[in-house]
């Protein structure tokens, strides 16, 4: 992985920084020390480390702000951070670059039912926020599955969904509004408690920007009332074509589930193997379907549901009749990552997006691959929106099987953009799929969002190394080539 | 210059669009960019020397009911979209406002490309999201005379920076939108409404935050004092003859029954109750989207006012004057003020300042009005500056609908 080449002179005036950035952040809120940098090495995407220069834990708005002017004068790159649970490599720091932790920025703010919304400091982890509004009734919708320690900072960062996002949205369709820090300093405040923005949607463009924008500060989201209940159906499949079918008859019939999963066998094993749902073995694909809502709506809608899946050729049929059944029937979709994790040494986890009804073509061809590369692959798939996260098994300690699990990954993703998909739908491009950009994306699109980037960080300081394969710089792409000069399409009716 | 005469470009073809303005560029000559133009009296007075006309810019060129998704030309009108879905009984679930009558035009005319570079939404936000939510992908020539693209077909997609949102609600002052890509939702079985009578503004605040705060999935929330309330054509309304409070329950059969079952019982202690059911229900909502109680009303002019849903009607109180009605369970607020002088600008503002903030938009108002005051909420320093960049970077020498929003950009 080429990372941008570390700046020699900002590495030796390391103790002035130190110094410079000391005097805004006193005490332990600097980290000098190796063994303590140690920890900030990597983030979810473990494959790749790297020492930071320095790292700095802020507590305040302005202290943020402070460190990102002193870094702008002095140009310094700064790899902002939550909890470090990207696995796209989002938080991967550079040698000669801080990495700037949001951590200490872990209270709620301010919680107002009245108007359904919350204010947390972007330290504050996923599910904390639930935690904290759930004696009312209510909770924050976007469910990643690391909700126990990624943070709401990070979650803008990256746009992170969940299993509920076909009825529930991403992040992106539950924010509010944010305070953020330009790299230059300047603090911003985007949205509140009303909402759509006044102007350019720049609260929609910082959501999933990856860090290279700003620093989040403060993040206002939506509350949602708790549905009064929630049951699921789990339901097995002799081929994922049926399963397929299944998912598109349920759509076509006018439900919005408000989860839908879909496993394959491989998963299907490891996963009953570990925590014993009471999986049926003897399928190829299973099915999780969850309705959510009143009472009367999810018991007339269960019945839908199973009646659909009979007529696609559903081999076996359970229906959560309590609370704890339904937790059961997700325990091993939950655990899908761990499980596999016991049947390999490593597991490489990917996330592209495809329409739904590509799914048979691409598990097909996904086999194909994975008797050419000679890695065995799992599948777990958001089937409601056509997320799909392969999971490839390989062993990090025989020579080469890294590079090949790489590979095998990066045509997966090519095969979703193919398709006419993406190349991620939740996890983020970081430096894992910043080299593929260009499979979805030519020259003039990556230019015109770099542009974005220019108008946020000039200096193209925030993050750098990330999301795209090359950094052009600002006055470049500001440069026009202006051509023709005579009017346009003379032969068409100009009224 | 070649010409000094005002040319209106009318491509067909993406590559037309993409030649129109790189002639335009060349020219330094800014165009003016429209779909049908329905919106066209939204925003402040375009300056350009040229038009660039969207309306032959046609066609659905993909639909997959299943898949929930439907891409077209950005000047597909949206009532051909509407038809096409509603044969799958499916919609666009943010309820696109028809601002056409409000705005002294024919009802009917708007064009996909029209709503989603306005961001309107209607009563369904609340729980659907905005436009903004629905779009997934586009492709569009910048001012740099460049087509590009952004996002794609599927709803889970963080590759790159989300371009739609930005071009969403930037009133093609960014790019030209060619080729555009939507989510799409099925229609509910069943869509009924509670209606509440005689509350006023601040007990239809409460029973409106009590309703959004059930579990009920409440999908619209609005409250139309006495004097609105007496203009709509449904008769239940009218008939009421006093101020209305309206709930709308949304879903299969036996679901809406319960919950509207459900919901009078719980908002019985405020006021009287009421149900609309089906043709009613649905002839209200859409009254109530298109703004139809300011329609006509010449010698008016009408303000979208964001807030804080609790803050609505003490916005309303603060500025004082006027006529009004409340959506978004009372954060959206549409004002109507004599249409002289700055057309209560400077109370309406302070107000907003004072709710804590949100946004005020001069949706309809005399053009001289609208070229004198801000149309848009004015921005403060930090953001303005950003915002002039964002335009830098897409359209560097402001050839497309420069000022529409704000002077500069």
């Amino acid at each position: 992985m080429q990372m941008p080449e570390p700046d020699q002179g900002v590495i030796d005036a390391k103790a002035d920084i130190v110094t410079a950035l000391r005097a805004i952040v006193p005490g332990e809120g600097v980290i000098v020390d190796a063994e303590e940098l140690k920890a900030y090495e990597t983030d979810g995407l473990t494959a790749y480390r790297q020492l930071p220069l320095i790292v700095v834990l802020p507590e305040t708005t302005q202290q943020v702000s402070e460190v990102l002017k002193v870094c702008q004068a002095r140009g310094v790159k700064v790899v902002p951070r939550g909890a470090g649970t990207s696995l796209s490599g989002g938080a991967l720091p550079l040698a000669d670059g801080i990495i700037l932790g949001l951590g200490k920025f872990n209270r709620v703010l301010e919680i107002d039912f009245d108007n359904r919304c919350a204010v947390v400091q972007p330290g504050v982890t996923n599910l904390a926020i639930t935690k904290a509004v759930e004696d009312q009734g209510f909770y924050y919708a976007p469910d990643p599955s690391s909700q126990i320690a990624c943070t709401i900072g990070g979650n803008v960062a990256e746009n992170s969904g969940g299993v509920h996002c076909l009825k529930y949205g991403l992040t992106t369709n539950n924010l509010l509004g944010l305070e953020m820090v330009l790299m230059d300093g300047t603090i911003l405040r985007l949205g509140g408690k009303h909402l759509d923005a006044e102007g350019y949607d720049l609260l929609g463009i910082m959501t999933g920007s990856e860090g290279l924008l700003g620093v989040v500060t403060e993040v206002t989201v939506r509350l949602l009332k708790k549905p009064e209940t929630a049951r699921a159906l789990l339901l097995g499949f002799p081929t994922n074509e049926q399963a397929g079918d299944a998912v598109a008859a349920i759509i076509a019939a006018g439900i919005i589930p408000g989860g839908m999963e879909m496993m394959d066998k491989p998963a299907i094993h490891a996963a009953e193997d570990f925590v014993h749902a009471g999986y049926p073995r003897d399928v190829e694909a299973l099915l999780i379907v969850e309705l959510d809502g009143p009472q009367a709506e999810v018991d007339y809608l269960i019945g839908e549901v199973s009646r659909i899946c009979e007529e696609n050729g559903a081999v076996t049929s359970r229906i959560s009749e309590n609370e704890e059944e339904r937790m059961t029937f997700w325990a091993g979709r939950k655990a899908a990552f761990p499980a596999v994790g016991r049947i390999s040494p490593d597991y490489y986890c990917m996330d592209g997006t495809i329409p739904r009804a590509q799914l048979p073509v691409v598990l097909r061809r996904m086999r194909e691959f994975s008797e050419h590369y000679g890695l065995r692959v799992a599948n777990v798939f958001h089937a409601g929106d056509g997320n799909l996260h392969p999971l490839i098994l390989y062993d990090a300690n025989k020579p080469g099987e890294l590079e090949k699990a790489e590979d095998f990954g990066a045509d997966i993703l090519k095969l979703c953009v193919e398709v006419g998909g993406v190349l991620t739908g939740e996890h983020g491009v970081g430096v894992e799929k910043r080299d593929l950009m260009g499979a979805m994306f030519n020259e003039t699109d990556l230019k015109q969002q770099q542009r974005v980037k220019c108008a946020f960080d000039p200096e193209a300081l925030l993050n750098p190394g990330k999301v795209f394969p090359q950094l052009h710089r600002c006055a470049e792409l500001g440069r026009m080539h202006i051509s023709g000069g005579k009017l346009p399409f003379p032969d068409l009716p100009r009224f | 210059m070649e010409s000094q005469k005002a040319e209106t470009l009318a491509p067909e073809t993406r590559d037309q669009v993409t030649e129109a303005v790189a002639w335009a560029v060349s020219q330094e000559a800014p165009l003016e960019v429209a779909g049908r133009g329905s919106k066209r009296a939204l925003g402040r007075p375009v300056q350009a020397a040229h038009s660039l006309d969207l309306s032959r810019l046609t066609g659905i060129t993909l639909y997959e009911p299943e898949e929930l998704v439907l891409s077209a030309r950005a000047g597909t009108p949206l009532a051909e979209i509407e038809a096409v879905l509603e044969e799958k009984r499916q919609m666009l679930a943010f309820e696109p406002a028809d601002l056409g009558p409000l705005l002294g035009g024919a009802a009917g005319a708007a064009t996909l490309g029209g709503v989603l570079a306005c961001n309107l939404s209607g009563p369904r936000r609340i729980k659907a999201g905005a436009a903004r939510d629905h779009f997934l992908g586009l492709q569009a020539v910048s001012g740099r005379g460049e087509l590009f693209k952004s996002g794609g077909r599927v709803v889970k997609n963080v590759t790159g920076y989300d371009l739609c949102k930005l071009l969403c609600g930037s009133y093609g002052t960014l790019a030209v939108m060619t080729d555009v890509t939507v989510k799409v939702l099925p229609r509910p079985e069943k869509t009924w409404t509670v209606l509440v009578t005689g509350l006023d503004d601040a007990t239809a605040l409460a029973a409106m935050t009590r309703a959004l705060g059930s579990p009920h999935e409440v999908s619209g929330a609005a409250h139309l004092p006495a004097a609105q309330a007496a203009k709509s054509a449904v008769t239940y309304v009218t008939g009421a003859g006093t101020a209305v409070t309206a709930l709308r329950l949304e879903g299969p059969d036996p679901s809406v029954e319960y919950r509207c079952a459900a919901l009078r019982k719980e908002l019985a202690d405020l006021g009287a109750t009421e149900e609309l059911h089906s043709h009613n229900s649905l002839a209200f909502w859409q009254e109530l989207r298109d703004v139809r109680p300011f329609v006509g009303q010449e010698g008016l002019a009408v303000w979208r006012i964001s807030v804080a849903p609790s803050a609505g009607p003490g916005v309303v109180a603060a500025i004082g004057e006027g006529e009004a009605f409340y959506d978004w369970g009372g954060g959206l607020i549409w004002l109507a003020l004599p249409a002289v002088g700055d057309a209560g600008a400077g109370e309406v503002r302070a107000a907003v300042a004072a709710a804590g903030g949100g946004h005020a938009t001069l949706v309809r108002a005399p053009e001289a009005l609208r070229a004198a005051e801000a149309v848009f909420q004015p921005q403060d320093a930090a953001k303005a500056m950003l915002s002039e960049k964002v335009k830098d970077g897409f359209d560097p020498k402001r050839v497309l609908n420069p000022g529409r929003m704000y002077a500069g950009i």
